[in-house]
């Protein structure tokens, strides 16, 4: 990967929205180029998704988050990984993670209401053969997702308008 | 000429004739809008690093409130003195070579109070930052510009400087990468200016504050230029590479009888940079270097950005490869800079700073601060170029 390559990586990662002639400009390529570059990416799967992260609170709609912290006992010859494909093929699970610690896996999900969630854990997870226990904590308030602040103070400029 | 007030008449006449800064009128006018996006500014956008700040809380923590040496720290110096040993080859002894100043603003008022007499000539090629001729008179010196040109893309050309020199010239001041314009030197412009400075014998102040910020090529120390490092005094500093403008530190290196005459000055007027900047100073020198290139290379994709923007507007402009300012030539449109950074800012609520405010040969240009996010780069282009399109003949 070449420091241009991982720079148009890092301009999409910033803004998705961003157009391959305005990454041309700023990294001194050729457009065409730089479009071939995103379509492999993107048939290779460097590229998994375009994301929009929506403030759906803002709209009005209260949804519940939960994380969940999953106690397991691997499986035989699959490991934690068969369990947690399990878990992470319910379109409500956002997302996985095998951690380190005092529990194995931390699953967060989605859910319409707080009795949806409960629901969700009682029957869908904690029956998962290999899945010894579950804690289930709420989530109370989002402050930052992927990297943006969501309600925070907005971000003003603070340098006097015209310097030397 | 105007009557002066009873108090004004106190004031010691040599401030009372220093020109008014050429920007002020803008700032007012600016702060005083919504919505403008500001392209007027000398300073980085980004917050300084985190781990500079957290070094000068932590030294806060623990109680380190005390004056430094007049010299300042010699942990900084020692790392300032080994930086330039690595990146340069030049060897300056941390401890008579070097001082930490308030800024380079500092370092530059004491550079020139500690050479100059009154009646000695320093030639400044222009344009240039603001601060470079109020010095040298406030000091007693006499400031000589010489006016740098764009089809030589504002370098310093050896004919331009031999023609300025007089039997009184002192000093000559460098300041590349260069604010306003974005001009540097190569390695080959600044030797065919070195053999000048050697052949009369001048000193040299090489305020080399934007040094990181070089986009082409690799950055030439005037003073590691052979035969220039005992008439140099260099200067530098944090404030741009590093976004620490607002910390006020900086620093000279030199030969131990100017530094010596420079800490003179400073022991009495200053007596020694704050110390949680320079705690924090240090930190960005051990720690700093990799969100200093992460910065650099953003300053990098934004300048391409400018620079495609304003040719596609139809507007002269020379490709700047240092610091983080563009000086496209609006002449284009029929108006003065001055006309032009007015209008800019009532109609399309754009501010930038006119190139006659850093010297006359910024006449018909404007300076461009691309320290500002893409967005807003994006759409301060997008209105600029509205206002040219409509002016243009």
């Amino acid at each position: 990967m070449t420091r241009k390559e991982q720079q148009i990586l890092e301009l999409l990662e910033d803004d998705s929205r961003i157009t391959p002639e305005k990454i041309a400009v700023m990294l001194d390529m050729k457009q065409e180029e730089v479009e071939a570059k995103i379509a492999k990416w993107e048939e290779q799967k460097i590229i998994v998704k375009y994301n929009t992260i929506v403030n759906w609170e803002k709209l009005g709609y209260d949804s519940v988050t939960a994380m969940i912290e999953v106690k397991i006992t691997p499986q035989r010859d699959a490991g934690y990984d068969t369990i947690a494909e399990r878990i992470y093929r319910y379109p409500e699970v956002q997302a996985v993670m095998l951690m380190s610690g005092g529990y194995d896996l931390s699953v967060l999900i989605e859910g319409t209401s707080l009795r949806a969630v409960a629901n969700f854990v009682s029957e869908k997870l904690a029956t998962i053969d290999g899945v010894v226990s579950t804690g289930t904590h709420f989530v109370l308030k989002k402050y930052k997702m992927g990297g943006v602040i969501l309600n925070g103070k907005s971000d003003d400029d603070q340098r006097l308008v015209i310097t030397p | 000429m105007t009557t002066l007030t009873e108090w004004e008449q106190r004031v010691s006449p040599t401030v009372r004739n220093m020109p008014p800064s050429g920007i002020r009128k803008y700032f007012d006018m600016a702060a005083e809008m919504k919505g403008v996006i500001s392209l007027g500014v000398g300073e980085p956008d980004f917050v300084t690093p985190w781990n500079i700040r957290e070094a000068c809380i932590y030294s806060l923590e623990q109680g380190k409130t005390m004056y430094t040496s007049n010299h300042g720290m010699l942990e900084l110096r020692e790392a300032i003195s080994g930086l330039y040993k690595e990146e340069t080859g030049l060897s300056y002894d941390p401890r008579s070579e070097i001082v930490i100043t308030v800024g380079v603003s500092e370092a530059l008022d004491l550079a020139m109070r500690a050479i100059l007499e009154p009646g000695d000539e320093v030639i400044i090629p222009e344009p240039c930052y603001v601060s470079y001729q109020a010095c040298v008179t406030l000091a007693k010196g006499v400031p000589v510009p010489v006016y740098t040109k764009l089809e030589n893309e504002f370098r310093l050309t050896p004919q331009e400087l031999e023609a300025a020199i007089t039997p009184r010239t002192k000093a000559l001041i460098l300041s590349y990468p260069c604010n306003p314009t974005g001009a540097i030197m190569t390695k080959a412009d600044l030797e065919a200016i070195a053999e000048i400075v050697a052949k009369h014998d001048l000193l040299v102040i090489s305020d080399e504050i934007y040094d990181k910020l070089t986009y082409e090529g690799t950055h030439t120390c005037f003073a590691s230029l052979p035969g220039m490092r005992d008439r140099t005094i260099l200067l530098n500093g944090f404030s741009k590479a590093y976004a620490m403008t607002g910390w006020r530190v900086g620093y000279a290196c030199g030969n131990k009888a100017f530094i010596d005459a420079m800490v003179k000055i400073h022991q009495y007027t200053m007596l020694c940079a704050p110390i949680t900047a320079q705690t924090a100073a240090l930190e960005a020198l051990r720690n700093g270097k990799s969100a200093m290139e992460d910065m650099v290379k953003q300053y990098d994709q934004r300048r391409r950005l400018m620079l495609h923007g304003f040719r596609e507007m139809g507007l002269d402009c020379f490709e700047p490869r240092g610091a983080f300012y563009i000086f496209p030539n609006i002449s284009k449109t029929g108006l003065t800079e001055e006309q032009f950074t007015e209008e800019l800012i009532k109609e399309a609520r754009v501010a930038v700073v006119p190139g006659t405010a850093f010297g006359e040969s910024g006449r018909g240009h404007v300076r461009v601060s691309y320290a500002a996010s893409v967005k807003n780069l994006s759409e301060a282009l997008d209105r600029i170029g509205k206002f040219v399109a409509k002016r243009l003949r």
